[in-house]
């Protein structure tokens, strides 16, 4: 395959409440700001993440064009999934070789609506949704389905919400007191928080990738895979889609100094870190993850993001960024990177 | 444009307002069995699928590709849900297209649908991002002033909408799939209805369809049957509340087009291109797209309609198919376009085939005539 790196990312501090901003103007700072450290005001191909469902009405991606000033007209493209299978369609068009950059970006403000009532709506209209199944209700059904042992999750929790307070990006969020059950076995601090927030990702092919960053985080392998909808027939403990994908991306290849996984649930952690069969010494999450910032739709592109960080700044050798969607992890992505 | 890319299979369900026999799992896997049994092929020689629709909140069910993964035999692949406004069926076979352009794989099935019936589409279009004021109802609320400016500038006669209205039912009647199909359809009768959106009458307008269309496309060393072969490929956007943008005559739509002409090296379309399938929904989009697709010039277009260029019996079918006007599934509308043209070039439209095509282009449209995605097929490999 064509050589595409990660040249740039960005992202905006995420607030765990509505600032007013609409989704043009959360977007436009990152996007300006992929602009100013690159140099490039124009891009090969442009393609964006969101849901309508958080804005609560049809087309909200159109105005983000405005945003990121689509004049004259670009190539450019929308997928309703997280943005980090806008990253996936990017780097498919790289491959073409007639172009040499993509920017991919996402946002979400879950602020503005219900997550846990929206996100039923995913489910089987005529089997499940109408059952009213939330998304923190199976979520529990998965954690359970693990049996989870309590003080492992309370101490991801704790990590997860250390590294966050460490990153300028994430939430300030202490670290988890009494509480009681959310959904039994999660408590409320398993449940990654409300959040709002955009990101933006410069990709590059070849000699234009060594030009804009002085250590470019190659991407060596990046799939998805999807497995059934319905959660009777899959087993929950384990993510096959993930694995998957971790196979195809050939994560087992080489060590893995960093992983950043969208593990919107703390038990998720356990169970991606199985199916991409990661090291014991893998550091995981250190920007603090999902569980100190989601910002749905973004999250899983900042993941890519932040896990290229350790290797542009010249921190990391190789490391994976993981993006999931659906329910109790349906679909999975996975993306290795390396110096 | 990257490695060589077919349509080796096309499949489409009947379309019409309720499709109550079947579930929305149900209507696309109806329209990619079909696909699958053009190609000769079974879901387990497919390496990914791509979906695409218009807003979920047209059906009430969001991101619904994790829904649909097990009907489309997706477990255990590669999935993506593609949404560009109502140009994304065209999105989505582009992307499709694009797996095997970029190398990525070598047989995908691309599905587009929408299930009208399980919502109110005009409601869902009217209902708008909080703090912006909604001004217009539905779609054709929307796209009536920019008419009536083609209208006032190219000085076209009011009954230009009517002949395409006629035109693109009596090809209708020509296609099985088809949802409008009125015998007998006239320009007293399509002058007898009422006004909708001065100029807009209730026949100059598309209907709301539940439908799926599917395909299969395969790299170079597995295309099997009649291939359509893909000979050029291109999207554009553009921001919808720039001042100065031209929503007549867009200039996104005429860059895309530039970009699959160059690509497909043609350089007089009227000439050179046998067929089109164009995103018509409203029926001045005639006139208003051939002059931004480049077989007319400006202010012509009409003249070119009036001519009857574009019947089936024209120099330049458009929309043989009955086109958008004769179902809009809206989500699979762009997709039906795309695979209509590759109908065309593999001989195999039926009653509806120009003769002797050998290329043809597929257009899609959405938002506020904003995004557009199109492709030229050919019968020849490029």
């Amino acid at each position: 395959m064509r050589e595409v790196a990660v040249v740039a990312f960005a992202q905006t501090r995420h607030t765990d409440h509505d600032e007013g901003l609409n989704e043009p103007e959360l977007i436009s700072p990152v996007i300006n700001e992929i602009k100013e450290r690159s140099g490039l005001s124009r891009f090969g191909f442009t393609c964006s993440g969101s849901c309508d469902y958080l804005a609560g009405a049809p087309f909200s991606f159109v105005s983000a064009l405005d945003a990121i000033g689509a004049w004259p007209p670009i190539s450019e493209s929308h997928v309703e999934m997280d943005a980090a299978w806008a990253l996936y369609e990017a780097w498919v068009r790289l491959q073409h070789g007639d172009i040499d950059s993509a920017l991919v970006y996402g946002y979400g403000k879950s602020s503005q609506g219900d997550l846990r009532e929206i996100m039923t709506l995913q489910l089987d209209p005529y089997y499940l949704a109408p059952l009213g199944l939330d998304q923190v209700s199976y979520a529990a059904l998965q954690a359970n389905a693990l049996g989870a042992d309590p003080d492992a999750l309370r101490e991801i929790v704790r990590r997860s919400r250390a590294d966050g307070r460490a990153n300028p990006y994430a939430l300030d969020l202490p670290d988890p007191g009494e509480e009681g059950y959310e959904v039994r076995p999660l408590r409320p601090s398993d449940v990654a928080p409300i959040t709002d927030g955009a990101a933006a990702v410069l990709l590059a092919a070849g000699d234009l990738a060594r030009e804009l960053a002085e250590h470019p985080a190659w991407i060596t392998g990046i799939a998805h895979r999807i497995e059934p909808h319905y959660l009777g027939i899959r087993d929950l403990a384990r993510s096959a889609s993930a694995a998957d994908a971790a196979r195809a991306a050939g994560v087992d290849k080489g060590p893995v100094d960093v992983a950043e996984l969208h593990t919107q649930f703390s038990h998720e952690e356990l169970i991606i870190r199985e199916a991409l069969g990661l090291p014991p010494d893998t550091v995981v999450n250190p920007s603090g993850g999902p569980l100190a910032a989601n910002p749905v739709m973004a999250t899983g592109l900042i993941r890519i993001g932040e896990a290229a960080t350790r290797i542009l700044d010249g921190s990391a050798g190789r490391v994976v960024g993981h993006a999931s969607s659906g329910p109790c992890l349906q679909q999975n992505l996975v993306t290795v990177m390396e110096a | 444009m990257g490695n060589r890319c077919a349509v080796i299979g096309v499949g489409q369900t009947k379309y019409q307002t309720k499709r109550l026999d079947v579930s929305i799992a149900g209507l696309v896997r109806e329209a990619a069995l079909r696909a699958l049994e053009d190609a000769e092929l079974t879901f387990k020689d497919i390496d990914a699928v791509v979906i695409g629709k218009a807003p979920d909140l047209f059906e009430g069910v969001m991101m619904p590709e994790a829904y649909l993964a097990d009907a489309l035999g997706a477990a255990g692949k590669p999935m993506m849900r593609v949404h560009t406004a109502g140009s994304v069926g065209g999105s989505t076979g582009l992307v499709g297209a694009s797996l095997i352009q970029g190398g990525v794989h070598e047989r995908v099935l691309v599905v587009a649908f929408e299930k009208q019936s399980e919502s109110n589409a005009t409601w869902a279009l009217s209902t708008h991002l909080p703090f912006n004021a909604s001004l217009v109802v539905g779609a054709g609320g929307y796209f009536a002033p920019h008419i009536r400016e083609y209208m006032r500038r190219s000085g076209a006669p009011d009954h230009i909408g009517t002949l395409v209205a006629v035109k693109d039912r009596q090809n209708a009647l020509k296609n099985p799939y088809a949802h409008l199909r009125i015998p007998g359809i006239s320009r007293e009768m399509v002058e007898s209805t009422p006004m909708l959106w001065e100029p807009i009458r209730y026949l100059e307008t598309c209907p709301s369809s539940d439908g799926a269309c599917a395909m299969v496309l395969a790299a170079e060393h597995k295309v099997t049957g009649t291939p359509a072969w893909v000979h050029g490929t291109a999207m554009r956007s553009e921001p919808i509340f720039r001042a100065d943008r031209d929503t007549v005559s867009p200039q996104g739509g005429k860059d895309c087009v530039a970009d699959v002409y160059r690509q497909a090296g043609v350089s007089d379309p009227r000439r050179e291109i046998d067929v089109a399938e164009v995103y018509v929904p409203f029926s001045w989009y005639e006139p208003m797209w051939l002059e931004n697709l480049g077989f007319a010039g400006e202010g012509e277009g009409w003249k070119l309609t009036e001519s009857g260029a574009t019947a089936l019996t024209g120099d330049i079918p458009w929309n043989a198919s009955g086109g958008v006007l004769s179902a809009n599934p809206i989500g699979a509308s762009g997709l039906i376009r795309f695979a209509e043209a590759a109908l065309q070039v593999r001989g195999l439209a039926g009653e509806h085939q120009v003769d002797g095509a050998r290329r043809a282009l597929g257009h899609a449209y959405g938002g506020g005539a904003q995004f557009f995605a199109m492709w030229i097929v050919g019968s020849e490999k490029p």
